[in-house]
This record gives C-alpha cells, structure tokens and sequence, in this order.
C-alpha cells in the first residue's frame, strides 16, 4: 500500500501541489498524463529521489517522508531500463542484493528463483548491451523484483518498445503482478495503455492529481475539461445546462440544444465521446432526440477508423470504423444527420 | 554507356562546390598542423645524436627530467583526490554559484602563468599566512620540490577537473537514481557505478593534467629555480650555452610528451564494449 498525503516538491522550473493519492495494496494502479505533467518526478518522490517541501508518504505501515531512497525497499523500472551498462546481466540482477551485502549463496538461489520468472534464464551470462528492448526491460523488471520490494514503480516501461513486444512485455507484466501481488504503480503517457492495464487509475495534470477512479469512471465520467481531453473524449464544450417543464434536462450550446441524462443545472461542461456520435446520410426515425443536420468538413483517415469533422455548429468529431465509412459512402462537404444518445453526453462543473 | 559519376547541379554544371571545400580545409589544416609538426620533428629527429645521448647520460639533466616526472605525478595525484571530488559536484548538484564556479575552475588556464607564479607566491610565499602555517610543519613552497608541485598543480588542475566533469555528466544520472533504489548508498553508487563508467575519461584527463604540469615552466620558475625542472633547464642550457645544449632536453621531454599523449589516445581509442 502507498500513501500519499499532500506532499508538495519543488524542482527547479516545475513543482507537485497537493498531491494526495491511495494506492492500495495489491493494486496495478496506473498514473497517466501528458508530457511534463510531473508523472516522473511523482514516481521519483516516492522511491526517495526528491526531496518534498511538505506533506508524508506511506509505503506498507512504514511512514518513509525522511526515510533514504535505499531504504524504501521500491523497486524502480525505467523506459529505457537504465541498465548497468559495465555489468553483465547476471550482476544486473544481483546488483541490489549485492548492495545489501547478501551472501553469494543466497544471491544464486535469488537468481535462480527470478530469472526463470521472466524466462531470462539463457541470458544471465550475456552483455546488456546485446539485449533485445524485450530483453532488457524484462531483465530491468528481474532487477527490481529480486530485492522483493513492497512497491514496483515503472516510469513508462513500454514507451521504447516495438508495437509487437510492448504486447508481449505488457502480459507479461500483469501475469508478473498477478502471480506475485506485488502492488505496482506504472506511470504512462498513453491513456489505452493505461485503461488496458490498470485496476485503478490517476491523472495527473501540471502537477497536480485531477482525478482518481477505475479506468471505467475516468473513460466515462471525466470530472474536469482537461480529464475529458486527455482521456480522448474530444468534444468537449462549456454551456448552460436547465431542466425543462416536462423535466428533462437540456444542454445548451451556442444556439445548439442537446438533451441529457443528468441533472446538473447552470453553467457546466459537457462531454461527448466520438464513437457516441452517430452519423447517418438520411434523416432518421422522427422523434430520434438529439438529431441535427450537419456538413462534413473533415474526414481523417486512421487506418482501421476514420475521423469525421461535422459542423452543427459546434463542430462535432464522430468516429467510424472504416466497412462503416465505405458503406456510407461519406464525402467532404456532403450534407448528412448526426444524433447523439441523451446517455452519451457527459455533464461535469470542471 | 559510363554512369556520369559527378553529380549535375540544375543548371546542368558539374557540381565542383563540395569538392573545393573539402579541398580547402585539407590545406588550411594542413598549414597548421606544418606549423605545428614541423619544429617538433626537426628538433627530434635532425638534432645531434651525439648530443642526445650525451644529454641521457648527463646526470643534471636525468636528475631534472626525473624531478618534472615526479613533481608532476604529485601534483596530479593531488589534483585527482581533490578535483574528481569537484568534477561530480559540478556534474551532479545544483547550488547557487555554480555557474561562477565553474569558470572559476577554468580561470588558470587563461591567467598568464608567470602572474599565476606571483599569486601563488602571496599566499604560499614565506610571509603569507598559508605559507607560514605550512612553514611550520616543515614544508616551503620557495625553492623546494612543493613549490615546482603547487604551481603544476594550479596551472593544470582545471584539465583534470573539466574532463573529470564532463564524464560525469555523460553518466546517465538515472543509473545513480535506479542504484539508489537497489540499496545502495551514494558512496556505493559512486564506486559500483558512476566512477567504473567514468574512470577512462578521468585517467585520460589525468595524463593530460601530468603532461601539462611537466611542461610549466611560468608560474614555476617565480616559485622555485632550484631545484630545476626541465623546461627551465632547456631555458638555462639556451641562455648559457646556446641552442646546441638546450635541444637535446627539450627533444628528451618532447619525446615524453609524445608517449603520453599515445597512452591517452589509445586508452580513449579502446572504447569498451557498453559504449
């Protein structure tokens, strides 16, 4: 378990404010945010590597705020597994219970418990240097499990992998967490990593923790306009929402009126997610609520997906797979019907 | 049909620029490193051999050469406890005056030597304080082999420090941080990990601060003309007896330079298998 209450650091040309975060036991808790929003400099806090300004983490029953990094008992996995490069992968691994002056028997027992963990056990006698990214990252994860730490803190551990062994690495990680329970707090940039992964979730924002949930409520239920971006609901909008005489509630949006499912009222945000927005070349069934006509004037081809710009106004982002997209027949400038399910739009103070 | 090998630039003439300006630095280079080169050679290879084994079996002057070797081992030594201390510092660690520091630390190089022979005169002289308080345990810095030591020590410490410095920095700092997380102390970390990936460049910059202090001849010749270093022996032999007996030590010394500098090449050159 990780506790973390109020701590606040401050780094030349950046600082963490109020950063409160509980990070139970056993969990695989991911932290996500954008670049330079302090995610690293979190993880660095809690192994000991910054000093904090105010505030007290937890680590088990420990109280660790004063406490040296080497004593934390963390283990730490860094993108680029920052591995030893004067070292073979056997001193690697053994490198932390060398540290702690264990004796050369009980180090070889370790290694042979650990490496065949992670199924590195032909590569003990190797260089680092003539590993696979694959390879390192798993030998970086042997490195930091050896010393059986109460936390294991990953700083981007799949961001320098190839798309197909960032699969590999990444089952192997939570099968690593599963078998052994360990808690692990990974920090990531990627938000699909992040919901893949995780059991529970935080973002963080320039500094500061903008909300804390599973990775169910974040996807569905952002809390601020930057968690609603970030998290990739892209038609974010500020307006005035008011319940009606025949209590429903509406959304307005420049002369836009959308109907909702909660009862929010007054200024606020809504947001709405792209694969939400239905897009149709003929008007559908009358009485379809949230129906507007609209123009396209966009379309992004991503591969399996495709992007579609529609103006209301406001302009609307509506994703649909590519055998969707060439049924459709969809072109720039063509005039179509977007509709957006009540339950689809997501209201929030920001 | 032969492929055109020259490249055609668009308006269909044969493309000449790069070939002109590769040729233009091979010439300009080639001027300096003449300049350079050419007196060296001439003094080592043309000089009187007869003269030169003469200058080897003279005792003086073995005596002279043997004294700059030592001095500037010592200073080296010196420089090495008390300047990689400081390399890592500046490497490592933010604090305010940092950035004055460290051109403070380059200041030497720049300061004229025979004025940086004077300055160290006023604090290790007899009558100044320093000097006083070394004077009463026993050690002068006028005349005395100390003396030869501290200005070698001040004129060529800044070469250690600055390539001590700059292979700390080449040191990915998250090694020290992941160590750290593994147990290990800071002085650990030092030893086991940023020392072993930096200790080439350091040893590199070791041999360079001994081959300069073995050639000072400013700052020392204000602290001690006795006992005589070599170059202010080739200095003595040229104003008493003329070139002829000044050139077979300063060719001795120069070989000596040149050994140096091959161990520092080669050492630099043998890049280890995690670069």
């Amino acid at each position: 378990m990780i506790s973390i209450e109020g701590i606040n650091v401050h780094l030349p040309g950046f600082a963490l404010r109020d950063v409160n975060l509980q990070i139970n036991s056993g969990d695989y808790f991911v932290l996500v945010g954008p670049s330079a929003s302090g995610k690293t400099v979190l993880l660095e806090t809690i192994a000991g590597l910054h000093k904090i300004a105010s505030g007290s983490i937890r680590i088990g029953d420990r109280d660790v705020t004063g406490l040296e990094s080497e004593k934390r008992n963390v283990g730490m996995v860094y993108q680029d597994c920052a591995l030893f490069p004067h070292l073979s992968v056997r001193e690697n691994i053994a490198f932390g219970l060398r540290m702690r002056r264990q004796p050369e028997q009980q180090i070889s027992r370790e290694l042979e418990r650990v490496a065949p963990l992670l199924g590195i056990a032909p590569l003990l006698s190797r260089r680092t240097k003539n590993l696979s990214g694959g390879e390192k990252q798993k030998v970086a994860l042997a490195r930091a499990l050896i010393t059986n730490p109460e936390v294991l803190l990953l700083d981007e551990p799949l961001g320098a992998l190839d798309p197909q062994t960032r699969e590999e690495v990444r089952h192997e990680m939570t099968r690593l967490q599963r078998e052994l329970g360990v808690t692990v707090l990974h920090v990531t940039h990627d938000f699909e990593e992040a919901v893949t992964m995780g059991t529970r979730l935080a973002v963080i924002g320039a500094g500061t923790i903008r909300q804390v949930g599973t990775p169910d409520e974040i996807f569905h239920s952002p809390e601020s306009e930057f968690v609603a971006r970030f998290t990739m609901a892209v038609n974010v909008f500020s307006g005035v929402a008011k319940r009606g005489r025949e209590g429903t509630t509406w959304f307005k949006v420049g002369n836009t009126e959308l109907v909702v499912a909660t009862n929010i009222e007054g200024e606020c945000w809504a947001a709405v997610r792209p694969e939400n927005v239905f897009i149709t070349a003929t008007r559908p069934t009358e009485g379809t609520p949230n129906t507007f006509p609209a123009v396209i004037t966009g379309i992004v081809n991503k591969g399996t997906l495709v992007n579609i710009k529609a103006e209301l106004p406001p302009e609307l982002i509506c994703l649909l797979t590519r055998p969707s997209f060439d049924r459709m027949g969809l072109d720039l400038g063509q005039e179509v019907f977007v509709t957006i399910a009540p339950s689809s739009v997501h209201l929030f103070r920001g | 049909m032969q492929p055109d090998k020259e490249p055609i630039k668009p308006n269909g003439k044969r493309h000449w620029g790069s070939h002109g300006f590769t040729l233009m630095l091979a010439v300009l280079g080639g001027i300096i490193l003449l300049f350079i080169l050419a007196p060296l050679f001439k003094m080592v290879f043309l000089s009187d051999k007869q003269a030169l084994w003469l200058a080897l079996l003279d005792s003086d002057t073995m005596r002279s050469i043997g004294l700059t070797i030592y001095a500037a081992l010592i200073s080296t030594a010196i420089g090495f406890m008390l300047g990689v201390p400081l390399a890592y510092l500046l490497a490592r660690y933010q604090f305010p005056g940092k950035g004055i520091m460290e051109a403070l630390v380059d200041l030497p190089i720049v300061v004229p030597h025979s004025a940086a022979g004077i300055a160290l005169l006023f604090v290790f002289g007899s009558n100044f304080m320093v000097g006083e308080a070394f004077g009463a345990v026993g050690i002068q810095f006028v005349d005395s082999v100390a003396g030869i030591v501290i200005a070698m020590l001040f004129v060529s410490v800044p070469i250690l420090i600055s390539a001590a410095r700059e292979s700390f920095r080449k040191v990915d700092v998250r090694l020290e941080k992941v160590a750290r997380t593994l147990g290990a102390s800071p002085w650990q970390v030092f030893f086991r990990v940023t020392f072993p990936l930096a200790w080439r460049s350091i040893l590199a910059g070791s041999m360079m601060m001994w081959a300069r202090g073995m050639s000072e001849f400013g700052a020392i010749i204000i602290l001690t003309y006795h006992p005589t270093v070599a170059p202010i022996l080739v200095y003595e032999r040229f104003e008493t007896y003329g070139l002829a007996q000044a050139i077979p030590v300063a060719a001795i010394m120069l070989v000596i330079s040149a050994m140096v500098f091959v161990g520092i090449q080669t050492l630099l050159r043998r890049s280890p298998d995690y670069d």
